[in-house]
């Protein structure tokens, strides 16, 4: 009575079918993050040492370490948070909290998609414009960290925004109906309840600024300095440009240093993505809700 | 008091009419609320049972598409007055909303949050005077033996039964007048339904009570006076008893008896 009939073993066959599809999609996905990771541990990892860390780059970059690069896209991407965090966070607390639906609010969201789908190398001539030209800030840490600061904006305000509309309306019923204020409802209730969505946003966009190439390489980065930046005035070397300076413009330097240099950039960006990650998986466990 | 007569009132509106965007919600309402006794209201849903309970505490305008015209008085005052603060309204004014919705803190922070709002940036207020104020407003609404060992549990721990009394006892310190309650039993089962019932029926007397239902039976055994909506008007309003006897209107009758709802 209950043997398969023909039709259930073509829908099973069919089934199966699917089922090892969409796993050799998934395989595929991850196979060139393996192939990346694993050439660039191969190929660049015996050039890791505490002297490749720590020291200056010599002799035409064929010799010596990254120290300059590493510090200064530490300077860059610190920067760069001090001035769009502030920024994209209060911009989305306006739009999610305060902001009524209306024409403009609408016209506002639509701006920042596009904002966020601006390529970066048109960051880059706009930052050249306006904070090194116009504004004569000049080539320097400064001017590269602000390219950055507006290309990172549009998605610390969306992921920014994404959180605070993850908190459910009804507290913040809860607390109008006590006759709690706007700001007091956002400060008591809305950004405790949401801190961690938007702090793993803006660690995401961490990683992301500190693989951008584009946005820094006419702004405030430079290929070779000799000494370590002292205020936000000063350009600097940073690890995006190195390795596109090694691959493409320096000459005679050894094949181990630019996957080195690879290998430590992708380091740098595959830890933030975990510590943002471990961080979400440890806030969203204190949730209650 | 502006009007005498009017501050015999809880609630009372004047030709009230209220949009949503095209949609017209209320037509013409005039509704008086007594003080001091539990006025249900029932009808079929979408009847703007609920719509007329958030403007009573102007919660309704966050929807920036909501137009309203005539007037509502709440104490002999016009909520829509020039010079009216709307945190002051709402102080005067607690909810109950349908689904319990105590904010992820302790039990004691939900029930001191609107006192530490309000009284506790007045004046310097004790520890003592806290831990007071929390234990009369759990003990108004029956909890206090429940929770009195966990007061720094979070609430969202507690049965929906349980938090819907505690959203109830948070309003309290606040010293509302009114309190509006918006299907408060219907996310929970029959005991706890007729735990809170109790509960509202206890605080009968000191607060003026509007419960919004689609429980009829709730509605005839926990109200004094209840008013029967029917797209956006009030068809009758009498006491309860009455009404649901001896309805003067065939809609009304049609209702109670579930020929629709």
């Amino acid at each position: 009575m209950f043997a398969p009939t023909p039709l259930n073993r073509r829908s099973y066959r069919k089934q199966r079918l699917a089922r090892a599809v969409f796993f050799l999609m998934t395989v595929a996905l991850i196979v060139p993050v393996l192939v990346i990771v694993g050439t660039l541990v191969i190929r660049g990892g015996p050039a890791i040492s505490w002297e490749f860390l720590f020291t200056p780059p010599r002799n035409f970059m064929t010799e010596g370490g990254i120290l300059p690069a590493l510090v200064g896209t530490v300077w860059l991407v610190l920067v760069a948070l001090l001035a769009s965090v502030p920024v994209g966070v209060a911009a989305a607390l306006y739009l999610s909290e305060y902001a009524p639906d209306n024409l403009l609010t609408r016209t506002i969201n639509l701006a920042i998609i596009n904002l966020a789908g601006v390529p970066s190398i048109v960051h880059a001539l706009f930052g050249v414009g306006a904070f090194v030209l116009f504004f004569r800030i000049g080539a320097s840490i400064l001017a590269a960290s602000l390219t950055l600061a507006v290309m990172t904006l549009p998605v610390v305000i969306v992921a920014t925004r994404e959180s605070l509309q993850a908190v459910p309306q009804a507290f913040r019923e809860a607390c109008w109906n006590m006759g709690a204020t706007r700001w007091q409802t956002i400060r008591k209730v809305v950004l405790p309840n949401s801190i961690s969505g938007i702090l793993t946003g803006v660690i995401l966009e961490v990683s992301r600024t500190t693989g951008e190439t584009a946005p820094i390489m006419f702004t405030g980065a430079a290929a070779f300095v000799a000494f370590l930046p002292e205020s936000v005035f000063d350009q600097t070397m940073a690890m995006s440009y190195h390795l596109y300076y090694l691959a493409t413009q320096a000459t005679d330097v050894p094949e181990q240093t630019t996957f080195g240099v690879a290998l430590v950039l992708i380091a740098i960006v595959l830890a933030m993505n975990a510590i943002s990650i471990a961080f979400r998986v440890y806030l969203r466990g204190q949730k209650k809700w | 008091m502006d009007s005498g007569a009017r501050g015999d009132h809880a609630i009372e509106t004047r030709g009230l009419n209220l949009w949503y965007g095209d949609f017209q919600a209320l037509y013409d309402v005039d509704l008086t609320v007594k003080r001091g006794i539990i006025t249900s209201m029932i009808g079929p849903s979408g009847c703007g049972k609920t719509t007329m309970l958030r403007t009573c505490n102007r919660i309704i305008e966050r929807l920036g598409y909501v137009r309203t015209t005539g007037s509502v008085y709440v104490l002999g005052h016009d909520i829509f007055g020039d010079d009216v603060e709307l945190v002051q309204v709402r102080k005067q004014i607690g909810m109950v909303f349908q689904r319990p919705n105590p904010l992820p803190i302790s039990i004691r922070d939900n029930v001191l949050f609107g006192f530490k709002l309000h009284e506790a940036r007045l004046r310097r207020v004790s520890a003592a005077e806290e831990d007071e104020v929390l234990e009369s407003s759990l003990r108004q609404v029956l909890l206090w033996d429940t929770v009195k060992d966990r007061l720094d549990k979070p609430a969202t721990g507690l049965s929906l039964e349980e938090q819907q009394k505690l959203c109830i006892a948070r309003l309290l310190p606040v010293k509302p007048a009114v309190l509006l309650m918006d299907e408060p039993c219907s996310a929970l089962d029959p005991a706890g339904t007729e735990a809170v019932e109790e509960l509202i029926w206890k605080l009968r007397g000191d607060y003026t009570i509007l419960i919004v239902t689609h429980n009829m039976a709730q509605a005839r055994r926990a109200s004094d006076e209840c008013v029967f909506m029917l797209l956006g008007r009030i068809i009758e309003h009498g006491r309860t008893e009455e009404l649901f006897l001896a309805p003067e209107h065939s809609e009304t009758s049609d209702y109670i008896e579930g020929r629709y709802g």
